[in-house]
């Protein structure tokens, strides 16, 4: 503490728990609707303090659900999503991390022409190129598969990116003592560059793991078997059932739900997260 | 851009390269090229026939004033979506720089909603303002407000653009906090003796030095608002009311895969794409500057 | 390119989805939910009746969604047999010739009886050409009713439910005096207050016999009567009588809370109706606009039908025919019908209903049926059948929210949608030529 001002302190916590309860006050009411029963949701006032129904409703969700009755519970469907989520993230760390280290540490024909390929697909969505992905997919026979759901998501740019600007922070010193020593490319790669890029391989996994999480138009579109379903786009289709009226407790218990693997990773990983993103973008 | 120092000719970057290179023709440059083609057709839903009209599409897309209405609306609804979810975050990351004992456990309670689904928090904020159900609408109707964003334009607009913010306030805050916790403390005590005050401290010092930061959350609160919003706007109001909250990749989806307008919805993509080519370069460039000078 | 597909696809292949076997039928739906459940009893049932072909039905989402999945999907020749299309995307449908397997042309193909004349004439006229050959396999069709809190109209000195539109405004008047918030609601605004109010009074919505005899087409809803009565609607919102809440079915909870005292959107709301509503509630037929006929003519449906697609093998669309003779058995359709609210697709199914003692058990209950087969059909109120009509009901929704909050008046608001609407009708005639 630069001085000793306690107004200003005092005053700095409670802003900080005003922003709290404002960014807090939507989960807060997912936890509350996901204590009530069906009818008591659909009547007004809505209650702000939670029900008698955790626990009924948690049986529910989990062993029932209510999409499309598809009999089985939110379960099979969080360990989808968890297993795109975690393919995802994997997967576009590991190529991006090899395609990075060729880009910025050899000098080959086409380089640059690599370099522009990759990197037009950054930031671009999947939703405005999904149809023709769809048909790709659908050619390759990945439909209902864990690799459909997530290989085509893995073709993007960001990763790359932010990997090449960290390995071009990193000393030529570095290589040019690897060098001496007699290393070779990969064992350069392995033993300097991937310990040092540790903590942006953390952020990045991070980030691409709640990407992952989240994706629900995709999943929808190349899953017909209710075995491979997600839990985001489950909780999309529980909103809009045909002229019924939506029952808001499971999908808010399964809301809850669906949020605590993301938050866990967010949570348990905010340190590295945040170190490996500023590393780079100072 | 390369190494001063790198490695000789070798097949090793061919073979590393190659990875990425494969999904990315195959699962981007692929499918891309084939909206680039569809841009150019007029084709049924099953595409059973299909006619080729060079740019058709895009004439009658530019000649639509409702596109052009899209266009402003989602430069209008990006712009405030960066600056209310920067602000709230930059106010609320300056409180917690100065009792940084606590930051730790105020950081881990606001960082929750970045873990939510945008379909998610859609719903999440649609159902607190249900106009008749919601809870929020019953409190702003005891202040005798009545609120009905399924009616009001301006009503829905402000609650996309609080759902996305909201989504967003968390990633920004870890940022500034983390690039105010970076700045020298000497720096800030060094003002202090010389009798700055904490406002400012934090306009002369602390705001100047975070510039970077700043600018590199513009272009990612700006990204996200013109692309990862899409879910937010579907589940509260589908751009309604009468185009109210419609913004640009709302509309690619809704044209293509609602309204199945191939043409149309690929000559939007097309469009898009161009917009993020050009955000891309710009964000690259700066990039690239400040690598270089530090 | 088709070299890479081909190797990428055997080094996949190992992981790929299993293939399908040769009697799987697969059926994709948008029935979330409880009704979900329903159709998975029903593929259940009818895998447990006979050995020789499976139903397998998959939730695809909502209507929307279901439908893009399935011709993303044809595209990309991994179609199923059977996919439930919404009325609307009936046009889309019968367009693409190609693609889809006319129901009627199955049934034949595969040797099943099918009975055409069992049909309720106003459910199978949507979905027929105009030389009467059946596309699609209605499902569940439902229509649009008047419901009416009962206790509320006891409160506010409301003595039956409105028949016309004046008792409308009379009735909404007296549940304001009472202390309600709202006279009346509507959800899915264009097939209520333009479709179904169109075809209630004999009016066209577009030329060509509502697009039947040809795609091209013209909207004539912007008419003198319709836009006198959405006209005539906005004013009433000044004063609370009527209370917008939503394109969809969102202004459910405003009738069922008891906020607005009437409520008119489809009878196959009646499950959440029953399940939600605190106080008596009823259903009751439509009211008729006096200013343009003394006399009701019939609504029409909506909901979605069964459509089959081409792709697969002989053996594969036998098992659609049996399936589909099973679905319109009256045991199968009475139970549908009376389960979810969704009208009986045929005669002997609303007679089972009807010696079962539903209608009597469950009063209103018949009131959809009754309003469908009021009178025989007229080229105005046997269907609509427009090209992008998915898109053109967004229009109208936007254009008709622009009316109710005053940003348009209803005639310019519906001029402007007729306008944009035939701009997408020709866009459509251009795409399917």
């Amino acid at each position: 503490m630069i001085e000793n001002r306690p107004f200003i302190t005092f005053l700095s916590h409670a802003v900080l728990i005003l922003g709290i309860a404002i960014i807090a006050f939507p989960i807060w009411i997912t936890f509350v609707a996901a204590t009530h029963d069906a009818v008591r949701m659909v009547q007004v006032p809505l209650p702000l303090l939670p029900g008698d129904q955790f626990f009924a409703n948690l049986d529910q969700a989990l062993n029932k659900g209510i999409s499309g009755g598809s009999n089985s519970g939110v379960g099979m469907m969080i360990f989808n999503s968890l297993v795109m989520a975690l393919m995802i993230a994997i997967g576009k760390i590991a190529i991006s991390l090899l395609s990075a280290f060729a880009i910025v540490y050899f000098r080959f024909p086409f380089r640059m022409g690599f370099f522009w390929m990759i990197f037009i697909t950054l930031m671009l969505p999947v939703e405005v190129r999904i149809i023709p992905t769809f048909e790709v997919v659908a050619n390759l026979n990945m439909l209902n598969s864990y690799w459909g759901l997530s290989i085509p998501l893995i073709a993007s740019a960001t990763a790359t990116f932010m990997f090449r600007q960290t390995f071009l922070t990193i000393p030529d010193e570095l290589l040019e003592a690897a060098r001496i020593d007699g290393a070779g490319a990969m064992r350069f790669f392995f033993d300097i560059l991937l310990p040092m890029s540790r903590t942006n391989i953390a952020a990045l996994f991070v980030i691409l793991f709640i990407y992952g999480w989240n994706q629900y138009l995709w999943p929808l579109l190349i899953t017909t078997d209710q075995s491979m379903f997600t839990v985001v786009m489950s909780i999309k289709q529980m909103l809009e059932t045909a002229e019924q009226a939506p029952e808001w407790n499971i999908i808010m218990m399964t809301t809850l739900l669906a949020m605590l693997p993301p938050v866990v990773v967010v949570v348990f990983m905010q340190k590295l997260f945040v170190k490996g993103l500023t590393e780079t973008e100072k | 851009m390369l190494k001063q120092v790198h490695f000789g000719p070798s097949y090793i970057p061919y073979l590393l390269v190659t990875p990425q290179i494969l999904i990315t023709l195959v699962f981007f440059i692929w499918p891309a090229g084939h909206a680039l083609y569809q841009s150019l057709l007029i084709e049924d839903a099953f595409g059973l026939s299909s006619e080729f009209v060079w740019f058709e599409n895009f004439e009658v897309l530019f000649a639509d004033e409702h596109y052009l209405g899209t266009f402003k609306r989602t430069i209008f609804f990006s712009v405030l979506v960066a600056s209310i979810s920067m602000g709230f975050s930059l106010i609320l990351a300056a409180m917690a720089d100065r009792v940084i004992k606590a930051a730790m456990v105020y950081r881990t309670l606001l960082i929750w909603p970045y873990a939510v689904a945008p379909v998610v928090a859609g719903a999440l904020w649609v159902f607190m303002f249900d106009p008749t159900l919601g809870i929020l609408t019953y409190g702003l109707s005891m202040f005798g407000y009545d609120w009905n964003h399924k009616l009001n334009g301006n009503e829905a607009m402000a609650l996309v653009i609080i759902a996305a913010a909201w989504k967003q306030v968390a990633y920004n805050f870890l940022f500034f906090l983390a690039a105010m916790q970076s700045i020298p403390k000497s720096l800030i005590e060094a003002a202090a003796i010389d009798g700055a005050g904490p406002v400012r401290r934090f306009a002369t010092i602390v705001f100047p030095l975070i510039s970077p930061t700043t600018f590199f959350l513009l272009v990612v609160n700006i990204v996200y608002a013109f692309f990862d919003t899409f879910g937010i706007v579907h589940t509260i109001t589908q751009g309604g009311p009468a185009k109210a909250t419609e913004i640009l990749v709302y509309k690619v989806y809704n044209d293509g895969f609602v309204g199945l307008d191939l043409g149309g919805s690929a000559a939007q993509s097309v469009v898009l794409m161009a917009i993020v080519i050009a955000l891309t370069v710009i964000q690259f460039r700066y990039i690239e500057k400040t690598v270089e000078y530090s | 390119m088709k070299l890479l597909n081909t190797i990428l696809a055997v080094a996949l292949s190992g992981f790929a989805a299993s293939t399908m076997a040769a009697t799987e039928v697969q059926w994709w739906h948008a029935m979330g939910g409880v009704n979900g459940e329903r159709v998975n009893k029903i593929a259940d049932d009818f895998n447990a009746s006979q050995a020789d072909y499976k139903i397998v039905p998959s939730y695809k989402g909502n209507y929307t969604e279901t439908m893009t999945a399935a011709i993303a999907a044809f595209r990309a020749k991994e179609q199923p047999h059977i996919v439930q299309v919404f009325e609307v995307g009936t046009a889309t449908m019968m367009a693409a010739k190609g693609a889809v397997y006319p129901v009627e042309q199955v049934m034949k193909d595969a040797g099943e009886p099918f009975d055409k004349s069992i049909f309720l004439p106003a459910v199978i006229s949507y979905y027929q050409t105009s030389e009467g050959e059946l596309l699609s396999m209605p499902f569940n069709s439902s229509t649009p009713v008047l419901w009416y809190n009962n206790d509320a109209f006891k409160k506010a000195g409301v003595e039956s439910p409105p028949k016309t539109w004046d008792d409308m405004k009379d009735a909404s008047e007296k549940l304001v005096a009472a202390g309600y918030k709202c006279g009346f609601s509507f959800g899915w605004q264009s097939w209520v207050m333009i479709e179904n109010y169109s075809s209630w009074h004999d009016l066209a919505v577009g030329t060509k016999e509502n697009g039947f005899t040809g795609t091209d087409t013209n909207f004539t809803f912007n008419n003198d009567h319709v836009k006198a009565r959405i006209g005539s609607i906005a004013d009433w919102s000044k004063d609370n009588l009527f209370k917008y809440g939503g394109r969809r079915g969102d202004s459910l909870s405003m009738y069922t809370t008891g906020e607005c005292g009437m409520w008119m959107n489809s009878s196959a709301y009646y499950g959440s109706v029953k399940k939600q509503a605190e106080f008596d509630f009823g259903q009751t037929m439509l009211p008729v606009d006096t200013d343009v006929r003394a006399e009701a003519q019939n609504s029409i449906i909506g909901g979605a039908t069964l459509w089959v697609l081409r792709g697969g093998e002989d053996s594969e669309y036998k098992g659609v025919a049996k399936f589909m003779t099973y679905l319109s058995s009256p045991e199968v359709q009475a139970w549908w019908h009376q389960e979810t609210g969704y009208v009986p697709i045929t005669t002997p199914a609303y007679e089972l209903s009807k010696t079962q003692g539903f209608y009597d058990a469950n009063p209103g209950t018949d009131t959809a049926i009754k309003q469908l087969s009021l009178n025989t059909p007229t080229a105005n109120s046997r269907g609509i059948r427009f090209g992008n009509f998915v898109q053109i009901r967004d229009v109208i929704n936007e254009e008709m929210e622009a009316i109710w909050n005053g940003s348009k008046t209803a005639a310019q608001g519906l001029d402007d949608a007729a306008e944009r609407g035939d701009t997408l009708l020709r866009k459509f005639d251009r795409a399917n030529k």
